[in-house]
């Protein structure tokens, strides 16, 4: 159960090779997770990853083999998890892709594949998590969008695209779970400095994976249904919202 | 029945529950029958601070429609109450006839099953104990159906009940002692002291001079004043105490009166400048020098009822009420506590002490001879989690405990060393519950009934 600082006991990661769900569950921990599952892909790093929990402290962390794409097999693989552990305080939706714009650009393909895994796939696996969630008649989802959903830029608008997708649709779904129990949490980081991001020219505002973890943390004590990292992403996105098209772009280019 | 969201008087943790309302005990009894997977609780008030009265995706059943009171036996004071009558309706029934309740908490807004649940005390523990001393027969409706418990046909399950949390099942029917008082007034007593260690010494050098004993503590206060407050004494008044106005008719009870926190009240908790002015102007007002003056019962002995809906100041994300006792030895983790809370910039907005005496036999009863100091927070403030988790070690260390009945964060793996007799208790739950029917959100997060977190 969650305490009431939102602490989580039992913890579920999709995407469990993430830094930022690294980050995060560093943070459970050392309060009240006891019982953590990884589902990622790479089972290597989610072996490293479970290593690293059982040091700090959980007692009970599992991997599970998920593939993201894979959207006929996540209803069985979410019940499999809530089944298992009973009661899931937090699940966090992690994985994603970046992808290289230009070469998105070139190969439509490719570029449905990125949108099957950061869009389609955080949909049906959100679905099958709120209606478990909904059954057990509390928790927390937590969803890792993007500054990059706020408003579609021309140089990463793929990603963007795909990530105004996923963030429209989990703040709907926590519409659709008021009075449940359940509750669903946005988190909107601006430039995160990860593997994803390795090489990438830093935007302003850039931050690291334990800001937004702690950033996760205090809106689970307050409350929030949003979250922007660092905070004051939201007051620059209000205006970068509502800018005139041709100043955006022209920011855009520098 | 519908799924609801509940929450307790924190307003923390929210989580849904099919909640039924049975009109009868043969109704409770039969929903009590029919609990589903994830077992089923009863609701009284909703006035435990955190999750002992609500289940997720289970059933609640409240025990509201269960309210009626009558003489058992009116020349010994024994009072039948059903599980679901608040003390203050069982008080309305009583004061006029010239009796009270030997044991009430500062609200009068808890059931008679709920004040058996978390075995509640009062301002008068060192005198009177606690409420379950009280009790002289409880009719429990257990998942085996109903039965009648007396502490001296089965003293196993009547101590396991009494603090046990609603986990070994529904309070129908209490069957309670009764004192005889003259008035409906409290002859109270009032100085202020000016820090921790003044307070404690000025309650310490009451002890044995008055029924009741409380201290309100100014947490905001700096420095030296830190700890500062109000200490209070009170003895039922007899009619000679009284003025001569209300010599009359001794035994009315006047009106409740309450403000409400009005709708508008904002999301956020009250601001810490406001709480701290407000304090310095409740000290200053206090007097210097013991004064004595004649309160009305209800006013002296629920403090907390003077504003309805006071939870709600808190803001949108609610409040945590710390409550612990340490034995009287380790006095110090008082002051030790208030300076902590001080320095990491969570000083507490309210703060009681009290003075506790002996404990009764229930392995899960909170109170132990010693100091017992309430506090509360707004649930958001940053850093409250950890240094909570802070004095849970200090008071562990020291041999006290944290009160369960408004725990809503406490860390499961001090829940055996704080209660050393937990599992005499669990033994008593699993004769009575061997389905594992009875469960809460509490029982749940502090894995009360065995396993620690996920355990169904």
């Amino acid at each position: 159960m969650n305490d009431a600082q939102g602490s989580p006991q039992t913890v579920v990661v999709f995407g469990g090779t993430s830094e930022i769900a690294g980050a995060l569950l560093r943070r459970l921990a050392a309060r009240r997770a006891r019982t953590v599952v990884l589902a990622g892909r790479d089972a290597a790093r989610l072996e490293a990853a479970a290593a690293e929990l059982r040091a700090a402290g959980v007692t009970l962390v599992e991997t599970l083999p998920f593939e993201a794409a894979d959207t006929a097999g996540h209803q069985a693989l979410v019940d499999g998890v809530f089944d298992r552990h009973r009661d899931i305080d937090l699940a966090l939706i992690a994985f994603g892709e970046l992808g290289d714009q230009a070469a998105l650009e070139a190969d439509p393909e490719a570029a449905a594949g990125l949108a099957r895994v950061n869009y389609v796939a955080a949909v049906s696996v959100g679905l099958a998590v709120a209606a478990r969630m909904r059954a057990q008649g509390h928790g927390n989802l937590v969803a890792l969008s993007s500054v990059a959903a706020e408003r579609p830029r021309r140089s990463n608008f793929v990603y963007g695209s795909t990530k105004a997708g996923m963030d429209a649709f989990f703040r709907g779904l926590g519409d659709s779970l008021r009075g449940s129990g359940a509750r669903v949490v946005v988190v909107r980081p601006g430039f995160v400095h990860t593997r994803m991001t390795a090489g990438l020219p830093p935007a302003p505002f850039a931050t690291t994976p334990d800001a937004v973890a702690a950033g996760i943390v205090r809106a689970l004590e307050t409350g929030a249904a949003t979250v922007w990292v660092p905070s004051i992403l939201k007051w620059v996105m209000t205006v970068l919202r509502h800018l005139p098209g041709p100043v955006f772009r022209k920011l855009g280019e520098r | 029945m519908a799924r609801e969201l509940l929450a307790g008087w924190g307003r923390t943790a929210p989580t849904s529950a099919d909640v039924c309302r049975p009109p009868s005990n043969a109704a409770a009894l039969a929903a009590l029958a029919a609990a589903p997977a994830r077992g089923v609780i009863a609701r009284g008030m909703g006035r435990s601070y955190g999750d002992a009265a609500q289940n997720a995706g289970g059933m609640v059943i409240s025990t509201a429609a269960l309210s009626g009171i009558g003489w058992a036996d009116e020349a010994s004071g024994l009072v039948r109450a059903a599980g679901g009558a608040s003390l203050g309706d069982v008080l309305g029934f009583l004061v006029p006839q010239g009796w009270v309740l030997p044991v009430v908490p500062g609200t009068r807004h808890v059931s008679v099953g709920g004040a058996v649940a978390g075995d509640v005390h009062g301002k008068n523990h060192e005198v009177d104990g606690s409420f379950a001393g009280h009790v002289v027969a409880l009719t429990l409706a257990t998942p085996g159906g109903a039965r009648r418990v007396t502490p001296g046909d089965d003293p196993d399950l009547f101590w396991a009940t009494a603090g046990g949390l609603g986990l070994t099942g529904l309070v129908l029917e209490a069957t309670l002692r009764a004192v005889r008082v003259e008035s409906a007034s409290v002859r109270v007593v009032t100085r202020r002291a000016g820090g921790i260690d003044g307070v404690m010494a000025a309650l310490d050098a009451g002890h044995g001079r008055h029924r009741y004993a409380v201290a309100w503590l100014d947490g905001l206060a700096r420095g030296a004043a830190l700890g500062r407050g109000l200490v209070s004494w009170g003895d039922h008044a007899g009619v000679a105490d009284l003025p001569a106005a209300r010599r009359a008719e001794p035994l009315a009870l006047g009106p409740a009166r309450s403000v409400a926190v009005p709708a508008w009240w904002p999301g956020s908790p009250m601001p810490v400048p406001a709480v701290a002015a407000l304090n310095e102007l409740r000290f200053c007002r206090g007097p210097d020098v013991e004064t004595t003056s004649v309160e009305p019962l209800d006013r002296f002995l629920f403090p907390l009822d003077a504003v309805d809906g006071w939870n709600r100041l808190y803001g949108r994300a609610g409040f945590v009420q710390y409550q612990f006792v340490v034995p009287f030895s380790a006095g110090d983790v008082v002051a030790r506590s208030l300076d902590r809370l001080r320095a990491v910039g969570c000083p507490p907005l309210l703060a009681v002490l009290k003075r506790l005496g002996t404990a009764d036999a229930g392995p899960l009863s909170f109170p132990m001879p010693g100091w017992t100091l309430a506090v509360d927070f707004p649930a958001s403030l940053a850093g409250l989690a950890s240094v909570l988790d802070e004095l849970d070690e200090l008071v562990a260390g020291a041999g006290g405990r944290v009160y369960l009945a408004k725990d809503a964060r406490m860390r499961p793996e001090l829940l055996a060393v704080m209660y050393p007799e937990l599992d005499r208790w669990r033994a008593r739950q699993r004769a009575v519950d061997p389905g594992g029917v009875l469960r809460s959100d509490l029982s749940r997060r502090l894995g009360l009934l065995g396993t620690i977190a996920g355990a169904g």
